[in-house]
């Protein structure tokens, strides 16, 4: 029958149409358009109101950031961080630092853009402070001041010129977290909270013996941080430097000590991208990372986890520091819009989101406003233990790289690759990755940076 | 036969300039950026810097054995599904279903669920424990076996990829002209002969397709070998993603896909000369 087929037909199409509505309907209603209006928000008789909260600023602000790239941060930035600012903020967040630097040289080279705000790494911001891309933010610093934001952190944020060129934001670093049911396993006379590395193999080979399984775990993955094990933890930690030490017997030594830890460590660790995983399904009991990467696992079940800070090396207890911080590029499409962005980011209410949520510790030297949940709380104490250990080492991340990052940390991955996982010697494998590591140096033209002894000139590697 | 004039080659021109615009200028572009050096000198560093890195020798030889160890697995595979959808069985359209459902599966997504299943806690090591065929998990994805992860990623690509080539081999089986397999019954044939002298030599040519197509994308594998494989293993695509995007060397990862871009067509010439088609196979 004729009408049959064209009924069907009908219904397909308005089902299609309404699936369309549906769609292009979500898709509109998130973004929340602020009205545009500058200055205070009137009082009932016209005059501004002392301590108001700002009026929008107008138009919508783009802020792109090189950290919190996963897409469950990202996620956490918009919906815990972002959302009680009065104006419209687009977050963009690349995971890769070579797409922030690519970008950023692009609009640069236009001389006009769409970013207003850029969260970064000192690492990341340095070299576009050096090529002049940074606006100058002292005024904004000088009216933060009461903030309390950390001095040295401040003065990081001059890069070495006289002009505050980024606001500090956020800071990180990297701590262990051990499942409970490995404490029983310690070495005899071992203090979690003041191990050396040494005593972390021990506890490592105690485990295996009792249990059968290797249970270490260091996030050797494609998306994992290890890298940053060797650069601001062991290599200092074993050798008191890193580039001028990198391939010296101090260096040897601490490569042998790896490839004995190795023994004792899930070999299912070269898939690890975040630690946190493989601790809450166990297949890991001690591991190390980033903050951001542990804290779900201490989120989930905060009483069968413990935290503690990294173990020392015979030069001190190394770590790194992470340290991100919120600038202005000069081409800004809406500079007041971003200025209104940082102010709104550095209050101590945004500063409690950012950590309770994202685990970045917040740079304001005060207290913070409300309780901090047990998860975030246990890091903290890990962190603070850290940094107030009499014989902390804090090294720094590399500084001026440029778009050379990546190259730069594929050197320690693929010495990693060489001497850990195919059994190569470290006394033959150094030497090569050092004429890489020099290599990516001399492209960069980077000078040494701390615990480096600080210099002219290209950082030159020491074998 | 009447002359057509230049209405076909006008018609075809939109179609040429739309591939020449937006395929075959920035393949060319891509190509020739690899034999270029970071300042845009012409030669070949950028390829010699390829070949030198240390993971290079990995990503050949494990791209290839998955090349070789996927495909003849996956042809059986597909013509046995193949054979079983056209069987017209008791249930003959569920079958066609089951057998395409991965196919609306994205890659990594795939890999991600393979994942759950071969990780040390995952499904398999749990179900084989219960069936107390193991005593002790077993760490499928060690990079100290790097031939047991290659394992795993042909089980998972086996799974996921099968079902382009069953499609193909589908349509190739209805296209037999049913008079050949009448005549094969009439002459007392058994399955298996049908199968070895009738069918497969008339699905030829759906065989050239489907193992040309098979190979080009088994060259390219990239999001379960990321998914699975960690830095045990790594492959010529998931070489030239990392110089690109951690290593901002856009030379040497347009390198490795101008080789990626070379075995696909030797791949394909060699098909086209192994697997002649012949006039009356066409129908």
């Amino acid at each position: 029958m004729p009408s049959q087929p064209i009924t069907r037909r009908l219904l397909a199409l308005v089902a299609v149409l309404a699936l369309l509505v549906a769609a292009c309907g979500d898709a509109g209603g998130t973004a929340t358009t602020a009205p545009a209006t500058g200055g205070t928000s009137p009082g009932p008789d016209g005059s501004p109101i002392e301590g108001a909260s700002p009026a929008p600023p107008s138009g919508p602000i783009t802020m792109l950031s090189s950290q919190f790239g996963p897409v469950e941060e990202q996620e956490k930035v918009r919906s815990d961080v972002l959302a009680n600012f009065s104006g419209e903020v687009e977050f963009v967040a690349f995971a890769e630092s070579a797409q922030f630097q690519d970008r950023l040289q692009a609009e640069a080279q236009a001389g006009s853009g769409d970013i207003s705000v850029l969260g970064a790494l000192h690492g990341d911001l340095a070299p576009l402070a050096a090529d002049g891309h940074l606006s100058d933010l002292s005024d904004l610093a000088e009216e933060l001041s009461g903030l309390g934001i950390s001095e040295e952190y401040l003065e990081l944020g001059k890069l070495g010129t006289d002009q505050q060129l980024y606001i500090p934001w956020a800071q990180a670093t990297y701590i262990m977290v051990a499942r409970n049911e490995a404490l029983e396993h310690l070495p005899d006379g071992a203090d979690i909270n003041d191990l050396t590395w040494e005593q972390l193999t021990e506890w490592g080979a105690n485990i295996t013996e009792a249990t059968g399984d290797r249970r270490l775990g260091f996030p050797a993955g494609e998306d994992g941080l290890l890298h940053r094990l060797f650069q601001g933890h062991t290599y200092p930690a074993f050798t008191g430097a890193l580039n001028t030490t990198f391939g010296t017997p101090a260096a040897v030594e601490m490569w042998t000590w790896m490839k004995e830890t190795w023994q004792y460590t899930n070999p299912q660790s070269t898939t690890y991208g975040f630690m946190q995983e493989p601790l809450q399904s166990g297949e890991v009991w001690v591991a190390w990372d980033h903050v951001a990467r542990l804290i779900n696992a201490l989120e989930a079940d905060p009483e069968s986890f413990t935290a503690f800070p990294v173990p020392e090396g015979p030069e001190g207890r190394a770590f790194m520091p992470v340290l991100a911080g919120l600038s202005i590029p000069t081409w800004a499409p809406n500079p007041e819009g971003a200025r209104e962005l940082i102010r709104y980011l550095l209050q101590p209410e945004q500063q409690s989101a950012t950590l309770a949520s994202l685990a970045f510790f917040p740079v304001l030297t005060g207290e913070l406003p409300g309780d901090l949940p047990p998860a975030v709380q246990a890091e903290q104490e890990a962190v603070a233990a850290q940094i107030g250990s009499d014989n902390a080492l804090p090294a720094l991340l590399p500084v001026g790289l440029g778009d050379q990052n990546g190259a730069y940390n594929q050197v320690f991955k693929d010495a990693f690759q060489q001497i850990v996982i195919e059994n190569g010697d470290p006394a033959t494998v150094l030497p090569t990755q050092a004429t890489a590591l020099q290599g990516v140096l001399d492209t960069a033209g980077a000078a040494c940076w701390f615990p480096d002894p600080e210099g002219e000139g290209t950082c030159q590697v020491g074998q | 036969m009447r002359r057509l004039g230049w209405a076909p080659y006008a018609l075809l021109l939109p179609s040429l300039v739309f591939l020449a615009l937006f395929f075959a200028t920035p393949m060319f572009q891509a190509f020739a950026l690899g034999l270029q050096d970071r300042d845009g000198n012409i030669g070949l560093s950028s390829v010699e810097r390829m070949v030198t890195d240390s993971n290079f020798r990995n990503a050949v030889t494990t791209t290839l054995a998955l090349v070789i160890l996927v495909l003849p697995l996956q042809f059986f595979l597909a013509i046995s599904m193949a054979l079983i959808v056209n069987a017209r069985l008791k249930g003959q359209g569920l079958w066609l279903y089951v057998f395409a459902l991965p196919l609306g599966i994205s890659e990594l997504a795939a890999g991600i669920v393979w994942v759950s299943i071969f990780t040390q806690s995952g499904w398999l090591n749990t179900i084989l424990e219960g069936l107390g065929m193991i005593d002790r998990p077993i760490i499928w994805q060690s990079a100290e076996t790097p031939w047991l992860i290659i394992l795993t990623i042909v089980i998972a690509e086996a799974w996921r990829a099968t079902s382009i080539i069953m499609i193909i081999l589908v349509a190739g089986l209805q296209s037999i002209p049913p008079e050949f397999l009448e005549a094969a019954d009439v002459y007392g044939a058994t399955t298996w002969q049908k199968v070895r002298r009738v069918i497969l030599p008339m699905l030829r040519p759906s065989l050239q397709v489907a193992l040309i197509l098979r190979a080009i994308l088994a060259f390219q594998v990239f999001a379960t070998v990321v998914a699975l494989g960690g830095t045990g293993v790594t492959v010529l695509s998931e070489e030239a993603v990392r110089w690109a995007n951690d290593i901002d060397n856009d030379n040497v990862a347009a390198a490795y896909a101008g080789l990626i871009l070379i075995l696909s067509i030797g791949a394909t010439a060699l098909f086209l000369v192994l697997l002649p088609t012949r006039e009356e196979q066409y129908g």
